[in-house]
């Protein structure tokens, strides 16, 4: 399944996986055709999975109308630098409309739904073909496979996300706006797009790895992402109506979005995307950083543990 | 309407694990509602701003999403719906027996709970009730239809159904005002906006729309979506899922 995606490469790198050569049952003549030469081993396979899941998700080498949603939501993505640019252009303010932070929470819709087309993409098949067995019966083992697929769907997602922060940086720069405070906003906004990338990642692929079914998993992991959302935004409010402002900052600790940006509003001094929730002491950021650490540990847990036995579901 | 195919649906709808995510997303709201109820001591405003938000704007389009997509959605995908569509029963029967099907699951999972939410979360006189009752109902109809006709024209039906559920009628329409008028979520709220009478913007309901507007677009748009699922039923093309 992924063979077909790798190029070949200058020398074998057969001597950079010792474990290879010593493992007696690894299956590789299935049959077809007898092959005595060198083999490119465990890393190799690693390697390809993770570029086969960053290219799958993106529906490069799938057929066309595997393509068209994941494109129409980088489409989607890549409208409102633009149009901010434009806007930015006419007023000839300083600062534009939305930071790269805030960009995360406004869109973050559109990010869930890549989120929950990625994930059912990279792990739900493999279970419900029943085809684990055949992955690991090469040199790779089980925590390359769970590596390699949440690695890949991790690089997809940062990608998706680097995008239009970077469209936006390019926008702003053209509107002339302080070269400086744009650089220093945009690699911000990456490193809380890399936070929440590897979470959402960690979360999805959790969910999508218990539903075999693609169409199921897609529900499921949107459902969760939106209903959290929604969730955290009531008792937030409950809370601040409460006067019971801490409550209402650690509300955004069950929503991946918020928990990214109150880290981000502490962590790298940028704007609040709604400021009455934003972390104001230390001791609240300590908890949203120690949420996001465990929650990033459970998940990634999770997934591992459904992959002890691999057969079906 | 054919019996045999809608007590199918009904096993393939409620007798997987969906009817766990169909039961949790309810308690959820109901959970909400009576910590409203406790933090701002029943005041209908408050619950109004629970209903409208949660129930109305996240709640109630994800079930009928769920449940519109769940009747015939897994069958297109992994291609047993030949095995139906094979059987001398015509399309329109099919199609109408799985919509009713997804109607009934839709007000006992989705708008009674929404109902029941509003009660509790704080109401004067069930005024509230009701009036987020009917829109609920007309809501809820016109989405499960939407996203039934959509799971037939195409594969990725969820994606798309919550686009527009979310992204057009929550983030764009809180940005540009016209997109607002075409929102059913809006059309739904017309009604309620008219039963409640003066006390609607002193509680925060209001719809976008004039009622006889509303009623007449959510007709057509129900209609419309149905006639064309059934004329594309009716041809249906199957593709291999990946």
């Amino acid at each position: 399944m992924t063979d077909a995606t790798t190029p070949v490469p200058p020398t074998p790198a057969a001597a950079g996986a010792p474990a290879a050569g010593e493992r007696t049952d690894v299956i590789h003549d299935i049959g077809f055709r007898h092959y005595d030469g060198p083999r490119f081993g465990r890393g190799w396979i690693v390697r390809t999975l993770l570029l086969d899941t960053v290219r799958g998700v993106f529906g490069i080498g799938r057929p066309a109308r595997s393509k068209v949603m994941p494109w129409a939501l980088v489409g989607i993505l890549a409208v409102p630098p633009i149009v901010i640019g434009l806007v930015s252009l006419l007023t000839g303010d300083d600062e534009p409309p939305i930071s790269y932070t805030q960009y995360l929470s406004q869109l973050q819709i559109v990010f869930s739904l890549f989120v929950a087309l990625a994930a059912p993409y990279a792990v739900s098949r493999d279970l419900r073909h029943g085809v684990l067995p055949l992955y690991l019966s090469r040199p790779m083992r089980r925590t390359d496979y769970v590596a390699a697929r949440y690695a890949g769907v991790t690089i997809a997602l940062f990608a998706v996300m680097a995008l239009p922060q970077t469209l936006l940086m390019v926008a702003a720069l053209l509107a002339e706006l302080p070269a400086d405070d744009q650089f220093v906003g945009w690699a911000g906004g990456l490193l809380a797009s890399l936070l929440l990338a590897v979470l959402l990642a960690a979360v999805g692929l959790a969910i999508a790895a218990f539903t075999p079914r693609r169409g199921l998993g897609v529900a499921a992991i949107i459902t969760i992402l939106t209903v959290v959302t929604g969730m955290s935004f009531a008792l937030s409010g409950i809370a601040l109506g409460q006067d019971l402002p801490d409550l209402a900052v650690l509300g955004g600790a069950i929503d991946p979005y918020r928990l990214v940006d109150g880290l981000a509003v502490w962590f790298l001094g940028v704007d609040a995307t709604i400021p009455e929730f934003a972390p104001t002491t230390a001791g609240q950021a300590g908890v949203l950083a120690a949420v996001y650490v465990v929650a990033v540990a459970f998940f990634g847990g999770l997934l591992l543990q459904r992959y002890r036995k691999a057969g079906r579901l | 309407m054919n019996p045999v195919v809608m007590e199918l649906t009904v096993r393939g709808l409620l007798g997987r694990r969906r009817s766990l995510l169909l039961l949790v997303l309810p308690v959820l709201l109901l959970g909400l509602a009576a910590l409203t109820r406790w933090a701002s001591g029943a005041s209908p405003s408050a619950s109004a701003g629970l209903t409208d938000g949660f129930a109305m704007g996240t709640l109630l389009p994800l079930m009928c999403l769920l449940i519109g997509t769940g009747v015939i959605g897994p069958e297109i995908d992994d291609g047993s719906i030949v095995y139906l569509l094979a059987k001398p029963v015509p399309r329109r029967s099919i199609l109408l027996a799985k919509l009713a099907v997804a109607l009934a699951t839709t007000v006992v999972f989705a708008v009674l709970p929404v109902m029941a939410g509003a009660a509790i979360a704080g109401d004067v006189e069930l005024r509230l009730t009701t009036a987020y009752g009917v829109a609920a109902l007309l809501a809820g109809v016109a989405y499960t239809a939407l996203f039934l006709a959509l799971s037939v024209l195409t594969r990725n039906a969820v994606v798309v159904g919550l686009l527009y559920a979310l992204l057009w009628e929550s983030v764009l329409g809180g940005y540009v005002p016209g997109v607002r008028d075409v929102s059913i979520r809006q059309w739904a709220l017309a009604p309620a906006e008219r039963m409640l009478g003066y006390r609607a913007s002193g509680w925060g309901v209001d719809s976008a729309v004039s009622m006889p507007v509303g009623l007449t677009l959510l007709a057509v748009v129900t209609v419309g979506v149905t006639w064309l699922a059934i004329r594309r039923l009716t041809t249906l093309r199957l593709a291999a899922a990946d």
